[in-house]
């Protein structure tokens, strides 16, 4: 059988790709897995008397000598097992059996389970990645049909303006947007006017928040949708189309039967890419200030390895279960993509 | 699809020309306030005191003289030398490209023609991998680029965008060659051509429409990048991007918001060259399969 | 002898004359051989010194100045030999370098090729001189002189009266938020909370240990009086940094607002603000609150370090070039009003009145303890909660307490 490609020319196809991927990707992803189940070593702490241009007072230091032997002998720090996974940063589970136990209503105990940090990040990812993934798809979509319905001189330029929001860096759309939204910024008046509320403001409400941010998702990813449905409607069955016309299908019967199974391959990998990007939603949480209101898993990732003194364990932890959640999203596209595998 | 056009009724083409409109609008606006606000001075930049400002201008006229200014294009141009980084950019991004889409070519090649598990299995975990925050990767190389004397250099880079870039690539490029008949590269290797030289001779002159789109994703992976372009490169081989957030100013010290409005202006014209130039080539490559689930 | 090292009480009397002659003698800084590579962050002050060090002959010079400097300089310092042979850090970030004991004590290089460098601005830790500093930084009031004229105010001294004021500018229709302040959630909001709890004269830690220790009667108190402040602030306060609520001061919506020293010299410029704003924008010393006597602010200051995993020759080069680029040479015309600097011969400036009026009033250095990062981080965290009414003071607070826990736990500051 000729159809199959051997092993070895397999291997010598894939290779540099493979080998770039195992270095920085899979090396990587391996060690966040290994230091996820470590945390530091016990810190001797000493008081000792520091003195600068202000003065000196009493403090604490490390006493670097007591763990230098320790640090020697297992330099990833103590093993801990579960336990970056289960405490407070993270899943929570002996604070999360506390709210269970003394709630007295189902309210009461999802207020204190959005109390966490890691479960306030996981509400604002899912949401984000449930809503803006659906109407991505459908407002490309739409710009897709319409686009293909206008004037053919007109397509070119209509394809370029469409895809401008995809370009932009996001960090810098998202500031950009950030600055207009403002109270007093053209798009922030503007909404205060249409609103007839002088005293509205995006920035200081966290539902508007969310909305922003959930809106500026869908505006940048539009385009990418929109261009892949586009490209896909070039290829709809003209025959098919004219034989249901002929039929007598009314225009929503076509689009319903014809072209949106035509265009359903797109959708999924379309759902594929969208969900994946709209988990790691990071940088419009940057760029609109939104710690307040939101926060994502990639986001919180950053707050650990931020601060003046980095949590690399607890980001570990954070970054493997970012993983597993991706990997339950898209399992049911998987799914369908090895069933296809195994037809092929 | 074109034929029907005609037949669309009235109330059908006013909706949909209706909806075009808000879409364009939408979609545009913000370039074109951010490209006439970055004539313009801070203050009436944000025109925190009166969003017409913005409009009218009132803080430039009394700070410069004339309604509009060039002073951010100048600060971040010449003050800031922005053409640095604008230079490195394009070393990153035109090295990213060429060297991303040689591996992700063979690779997608490779394993469209497999039916292996193992290439089933190696593209999901590609897809996997793709899945993990960036920050984490890149906060994990710190250490071993920094000991072996890897950190900085634009090559270091260049490699690590090129293996982020893998998967999207790879998974492009795998559904767009599942597109091009079996039989072609085949037959030439009935004919006894090894498998390479099938590649070569036979799919090579008829991969270009999904190449040059994937191309163009991955080229606009690299120029977007901040993740990693913030952190592994040091300042003189400093990227655009890295660059501008570095006019934003610090806790402590205020910015030159208006060089990075005019940088990000500056940093937004080659993409829109580039998208403009090559937009009917990422139609027609999506179009020729590469996106087939 | 300069106004800060009087301050200070520095020993050393340092006349006219032999400060010129520091400057003339190390006019073209030479060093025999080594290395010199400066990570540090992006502003002119640094600037200024990293250009003075890499000017320095003979030696192989470059500096990596960057606002992710804090991301790189562990990594850069861990190798060996390290990348960077010299951090420029502050006395919050100075910390997680000792903790990784990654610089080396300088009081060799000091005794060898230090002498001139005053005793204040050695930072010691333990006895041991850990970094030498050369700019000091605080965050003090800065008020417009015509509103408060109009509501005729007289320059509050405390929080009690910022808010009185506050209530009278808006009662009279003036402004609508008078106040202002860098309160976005994150590092902000905790270094606000850092200046209030201290200024009600807390403790964040249980004497000699890691046990956190804020939620109490002082943390309420100062959530307490920064909710009162916040009522009147700009709605979005809690997404203004100090970038955004400059931004808001020179467009003339703020009257009364807490700001870094080294961010008041760009206020006082004819750029960017209307001249009513510009002309009428003036700085005072720090706010007391409550009655602990202690100003609700922290002082800060700006040092070098010499990188442990790098050849001595590097290190005495480092240090020489170092203490070059931080020496009375650099300060001239230009360079004076960059900071506040910690160097002798510096002239205070005009902008520089409420760092000084700060170490003049006693306000407290922001702590150098090794899970400080930590606990500020958490409060950036979990404080923005009650900012925003969704909870309450005691609630937060736990919050804090508890993430702190966690975090340093996991650090090894805490065993369970």
């Amino acid at each position: 059988m000729v159809c199959a490609v051997k092993h070895g020319t397999f291997f010598s196809f894939v290779f540099p790709s493979l080998l770039a991927m195992t270095l920085f990707i899979a090396l990587p992803v391996a060690s966040v897995v290994v230091q996820s189940f470590h945390a530091q070593h016990d810190q001797v702490i000493i008081e000792v008397e520091n003195c600068g241009p202000f003065g000196c007072e009493t403090t604490t230091k490390i006493d670097q000598e007591a763990t230098e032997a320790l640090r020697q002998d297992q330099p990833l720090g103590k093993f801990v097992g579960l336990e970056n996974y289960t405490n407070r940063g993270h899943l929570a589970t002996s604070e999360i059996g506390e709210a269970w136990r003394t709630s007295e209503s189902m309210g009461d105990f999802l207020g204190e389970l959005m109390n966490l940090p890691f479960y306030r990040a996981i509400a604002f990812t899912l949401t984000f990645t449930a809503i803006v993934t659906p109407l991505t798809i459908m407002l490309g979509f739409a710009i897709a049909v319409a686009v293909n319905a206008s004037a053919r001189m007109l397509r070119g330029p209509l394809i370029f303006v469409s895809l401008l929001p995809f370009i932009i860096n996001p960090l810098v759309g998202s500031l950009v947007l950030f600055w207009m939204i403002d109270a007093r910024g053209i798009l922030g008046h503007a909404l205060q006017f249409l609103a007839d509320d002088p005293e509205l403001s995006v920035k200081a409400s966290t539902p508007l928040m969310w909305i922003m941010l959930m809106v500026y998702g869908i505006w940048h990813a539009a385009p990418f949708a929109f261009v892949v449905f586009y490209a896909g409607l070039q290829t709809v069955n003209q025959d098919t189309l004219e034989a249901a016309m002929i039929d007598g299908a009314t225009r929503w019967q076509r689009v319903r039967y014809v072209t949106i199974p035509h265009l359903m391959p797109l959708v999924t990998f379309v759902a594929l890419i969208q969900l994946m990007d709209n988990f790691r939603v990071f940088e419009p949480l940057v760029s609109f200030s939104a710690a307040a209101h939101a926060n994502s898993l990639s986001y919180y990732i950053y707050t650990d390895l931020g601060g003046e003194t980095r949590l690399l364990n607890s980001a570990a932890a954070t970054s493997v279960l970012t993983i597993i959640g991706v990997a339950i999203l898209l399992a049911p596209v998987l799914v369908r993509t090895w069933r296809d595998h195994k037809r092929a | 699809m074109s034929a029907l056009t005609k037949k669309h009724p009235t109330g059908l083409r006013v909706l949909l020309l209706g909806f075009l409109v808000v879409w364009v609008i939408l979609a545009a606006f913000p370039f074109l306030w951010t490209l006439w606000g970055s004539f313009k001075v801070e203050g009436d930049f944000f025109s925190k005191a009166n969003w017409a400002n913005a409009l009218t201008g009132e803080l430039t006229r009394t700070e410069t003289g004339g309604s509009f200014t060039g002073d951010g294009y100048h600060g971040a141009w010449v003050q800031e030398e922005f053409w640095r980084a604008a230079l490195n950019t394009f070393v990153v991004c035109f090295c990213v490209v060429l060297i991303s889409l040689t591996c992700s070519t063979l690779a997608g090649y490779a394993l469209s023609r497999s039916t292996y598990n193992y290439a089933f299995w190696l593209l999901i975990a590609a897809l996997i991998f793709r899945a993990m925050p960036p920050i984490t990767l890149v906060s994990g190389y710190l250490l071993p680029f920094f000991e072996w004397n890897l950190w900085g250099h634009i090559s270091t880079t260049v490699i690590v965008l090129v293996a982020i870039n893998q998967p999207f690539s790879l998974w492009m490029l795998t559904s767009f060659f599942r597109n091009i008949p079996k039989d072609l590269d085949e037959s030439a290797m009935v004919d006894g051509c090894t498998r390479f030289q099938a590649f070569r001779h036979v799919i090579i002159p008829v991969m270009w429409p999904g190449v040059i789109t994937t191309g163009l994703f991955s080229f606009l992976l690299a120029y977007n990048d901040f993740a990693v372009t913030a952190m592994l490169l040091e300042k003189e081989n400093q990227t655009m991007v890295p660059k501008i957030a570095s006019f934003l100013g610090t806790t402590q010290t205020k910015g030159n918001v208006m060089f990075a409005v005019a940088a990000v202006v500056s940093s937004t014209a080659p993409i829109f060259v580039m998208v403009m130039f090559f937009q009917r080539q990422i139609v027609s490559g999506l179009t020729a399969g590469a996106v087939k689930g | 002898m300069t106004k800060i090292a009087r301050l200070l009480g520095a020993t050393a009397l340092i006349t006219a004359a032999a400060t010129t002659a520091f400057a003339e003698a190390h006019g073209g800084c030479k060093i025999d051989g080594g290395r010199l590579s400066i990570i540090g962050n992006e502003f002119p002050a640094i600037h200024t010194v990293a250009n003075a060090a890499t000017s320095c002959e003979g030696i192989e010079a470059e500096a990596n100045l960057t606002a992710d400097h804090q991301k790189l300089h562990v990594a850069g310092m861990t190798g060996n030999p390290a990348e960077y042979t010299t951090a420029i850090v502050a006395n919050s970030s100075i910390v997680s370098l000792i903790n990784e004991d990654v610089i080396r004590p300088l009081d060799d290089l000091v005794a060898e090729y230090g002498q001139d460098i005053p005793k204040h601005q050695l930072i010691s830790v333990d006895g041991q001189v850990m970094a030498v500093a050369f700019m000091a930084n605080a965050q003090s009031l800065v008020y417009r002189e015509d509103i408060l004229e109009q509501a005729g105010l007289d320059v509050p001294t405390t929080y009690e009266e910022v808010l009185a004021a506050a209530e009278k500018i808006r009662s009279d229709g003036i402004l609508e938020y008078p106040v202002g302040g860098p309160y976005a959630a994150g590092w902000n909001l905790a270094q606000e909370f850092v200046n209030m709890y201290l200024g009600h004269g807390g403790e964040f830690f249980e004497p000699g240990s890691a046990k956190v220790a804020i939620n109490n009667e002082k943390g309420v108190a100062a959530l307490t009086m920064m909710k009162a402040l916040s009522e009147y602030m700009n709605p979005d306060f809690l997404t203004h940094d100090s970038n955004a609520t400059s931004a808001e001061w020179e467009a003339g919506n703020v009257a009364l607002m807490h700001m870094w020293g080294s961010r008041t010299g760009v206020l006082m410029d004819d750029e960017g603000a209307e001249p009513v704003v510009y002309e009428n924008t003036r700085i005072r010393g720090p706010l007391m609150v409550g009655d602990s006597g202690v100003p609700a602010n922290t002082l800060w200051w700006d040092g070098w370090t010499v990188a442990k995993n790098i050849s001595d020759e590097d290190a005495a080069a480092t240090f020489q070039a170092m203490a070059y680029g931080s020496s009375p040479a650099i300060l001239n015309d230009e360079t004076m009003s960059q900071a506040v600097w910690l160097i002798d011969g510096f002239e205070a400036q005009p902008v520089n009145e409420g760092v000084l009026a700060s170490v003049q009033a006693g306000s407290k250095p922001y702590p150098m303890v090794p899970y400080q990062g930590l606990l500020h981080t958490a409060l950036g965290a979990e404080l923005a909660d009650f900012m925003n009414g969704a909870e309450s003071a005691e609630q937060a607070l736990a919050d804090v307490e508890a993430a702190y826990t966690a975090a340093a736990t996991e650090k090894g500051f805490l065993s369970e």
